[in-house]
């Protein structure tokens, strides 16, 4: 499996990445040869095997019900490049 | 499922009939109290960002933790709607960009859903019932919200919603009418509320809805579908599906062909129209969170929680046919709200239930929309009701007199026994002064007298005349027995 330019083009544009047509080909041709890799591994017989999910065989963590956090407003916004009255604030966006 | 199409529901086309095809997924907020994966506060509104935690805002390094309390609603959901539990379940990553998804993803379940296939039987009007397939049912993460209208150039995100738990209930295109389509979400809110798993506040967007639509002619395979995104109230799901199915016929007729693509209703201009801007980035590469293990639990705690489920609905108006000898129809009006359902077992223990019914139904619920009040807040209580149903029970009171009563219990308030006595509602049985307002009448109206020997029908202006005369206190079968004596007809 490989991809072309207009590929490269897509998921760059769907991971909100600029990308120049001038970087397209390198870039075509790394994503390639992860593909290459890909391959390799997919001779592996893994028929009947459950995927590894954690390198330790443990249950996920659940949390009890109940409000331990928040009330930090200032803090949520405090990196924020703008913001009004604890708002974020981007460039407009209305479908 | 895809049985022969009723011709009830088809809908009249230029070129002949239409069958409309629906399938839905329902957004059903999770009733918890912090969030999916974070510690912070699902309270609806209050301030900006004041119920965000960092991981709610996905700042760099936090880490999500799964809160047990909606795993166990979702579980409690599954059971309520007869699905499979799937006792391992996996997390994946949606991915999309919006401003108010600040991860960049939402964290949802695709390939294995804690919850599988279920089914929803649902009443559609007096004597119609459909069962509708469920597909899934899977915990997601709600987006924050964004509002436009505060700044000229800039949009305002708040992130208090961000991270709140939802359920997304997916049904099966069962649907075959706007009229299905809102009986079934009427059904799901109805369990869900029974199930005490979401508040069904659709105002408050606790419970939305998108809509697949889609026409075909009768017997033919399924058309290509549109999905009209999150409708928030039962009556617009029904405009929605009408409006878009219209479209899609019009475009047909014409020779046209439907595009699939993700649209929005305007209940307003009465219409639908294309979200164009989201169709190209509908490519939400899916895969595994990498955050988060495996959700895992085992049966002994399902059957624990199946063990510990309220009476659902379903179960709840077969009882009440069974035991009051209710018509499924007023069983179907009681059992809607368990709180309605509650308010009437009240009232009908130890009565006759079919009157029980009757006046809850007819003169509270009737009573209680015209000021628009609900059941929490009705002025007369079940027991009062219970009393004047009584009254009318042990013929104190006639059935005239007892719709009376109701008026002052309801504006004043008081013990309908008492009422009764120290006003002197009391039904008069005695035949004497029945007997001696009878004779009045008669003898005031010869000429009635004579048409009434004509017409026998005419009894019923005598027995008015009475009624009023005696303040509506007469015994009604007392009135009317005296009164053919006199007159003479049978």
């Amino acid at each position: 499996m490989s991809v072309d330019e207009k590929t490269v083009k897509r998921i760059a544009h769907l991971a909100r990445i600029a990308v120049t047509d001038a970087e397209v080909p390198h870039l075509q041709s790394e994503i390639n040869a992860i593909l290459a890799f890909v391959e390799t591994l997919e001779k592996v017989d893994v028929e009947g095997i459950e995927p590894m999910t954690s390198v330790v065989p443990m249950a996920m963590k659940k949390r009890q019900d109940g409000v331990t956090d928040g009330g930090i407003a200032d803090a949520i916004v405090a990196n924020a490049p703008l913001s009004e009255d604890h708002y974020f604030m981007v460039p407009k966006v209305v479908e | 499922m895809n049985a022969h199409a009723k011709p009830s529901k088809l809908i009249k086309g230029a070129t002949g009939d239409w069958e409309v095809v629906i399938g839905m997924e329902i957004h059903a907020q999770v009733t918890s109290e912090a969030k999916l994966f974070s510690g912070a506060s699902t309270a609806f509104g209050g301030e900006a960002n004041d119920h965000v935690s960092f991981v709610d805002a996905a700042m760099p390094g936090m880490l999500p933790v799964i809160n047990e309390e909606c795993v166990r609603q979702a579980i409690r959901t599954g059971l309520g709607l007869n699905a499979q539990i799937n006792l391992t379940s996996v997390f994946d990553r949606k991915n999309y960009f919006y401003p108010d998804l600040p991860q960049g993803y939402q964290i949802s379940q695709y390939k294995s859903p804690i919850v599988g296939e279920g089914e929803v039987v649902v009443d559609v009007g007096p004597d119609e019932q459909i069962t509708v397939g469920i597909e899934r049912l899977h915990l997601e993460q709600d987006a924050g919200k964004s509002l436009h209208d505060q700044h000229p150039t800039m949009s305002f995100v708040d992130l208090n919603r961000s991270g709140v738990a939802l359920m997304e209930i997916v049904s099966r295109p069962d649907l075959r009418s706007s009229e299905e389509a809102k009986a079934y979400v009427t059904k799901l809110r109805t369990i869900l509320r029974y199930l005490g798993t979401c508040d069904g506040d659709m105002e408050k967007g606790s419970l939305r809805a998108d809509v697949n639509v889609s026409v075909r002619r009768p017997g033919e395979p399924f058309g290509t579908r549109c999905e009209i995104k999150n409708v928030n109230s039962i009556r617009f799901i029904g405009q929605a599906i009408e409006v878009e199915a219209r479209r899609q016929i019009g475009i047909l007729e014409d020779g046209g062909r439907i595009d699939q693509e993700t649209r929005l209703f305007d209940p307003g201009k009465g219409e639908t129209r294309s979200m164009r801007s989201k169709e190209e980035a509908h490519d939400y590469r899916y895969f595994p969170d990498p955050d988060l293990l495996p959700l895992t639990f085992d049966q002994a705690y399902v059957d624990a929680l199946a063990a510990g489920l309220p009476e659902l609905p379903d179960a709840k108006k077969a009882r009440f046919i069974a035991t009051y000898g209710l018509s499924p129809y007023d069983a179907g009006v009681l059992v809607a709200e368990r709180s309605s359902a509650d308010f009437f077992e009240t009232v009908a223990r130890g009565r006759d239930g079919k009157a029980a019914a009757n006046w809850v139904i007819n003169e509270l619920f009737g009573r209680l929309n015209k000021q628009g009040l609900g059941i929490e807040r009705s002025p007369v209580s079940a027991d009062q009701l219970g009393a004047i149903v009584d009254l009318i029970g042990d013929g104190t009171i006639s059935g005239k007199i007892a719709k009376d009563l109701f008026e002052i219990v309801w504006t004043e308030g008081g013990d309908p026994r008492r009422l009764v006595e120290e006003r002197g509602l009391k039904q008069v049985t005695d035949t004497g002064a029945i007997e001696k307002a009878v004779d009045e009448i008669v003898a005031a109206n010869p000429d009635k007298v004579a048409q009434a020997r004509e017409k026998p029908t005419m009894l019923g202006w005598f027995v008015g005349q009475v009624m009023k005369s005696t303040g509506g206190k007469a015994n009604p079968q007392a009135v009317n027995a005296l009164l053919k004596a006199k007159l003479g007809i049978e």
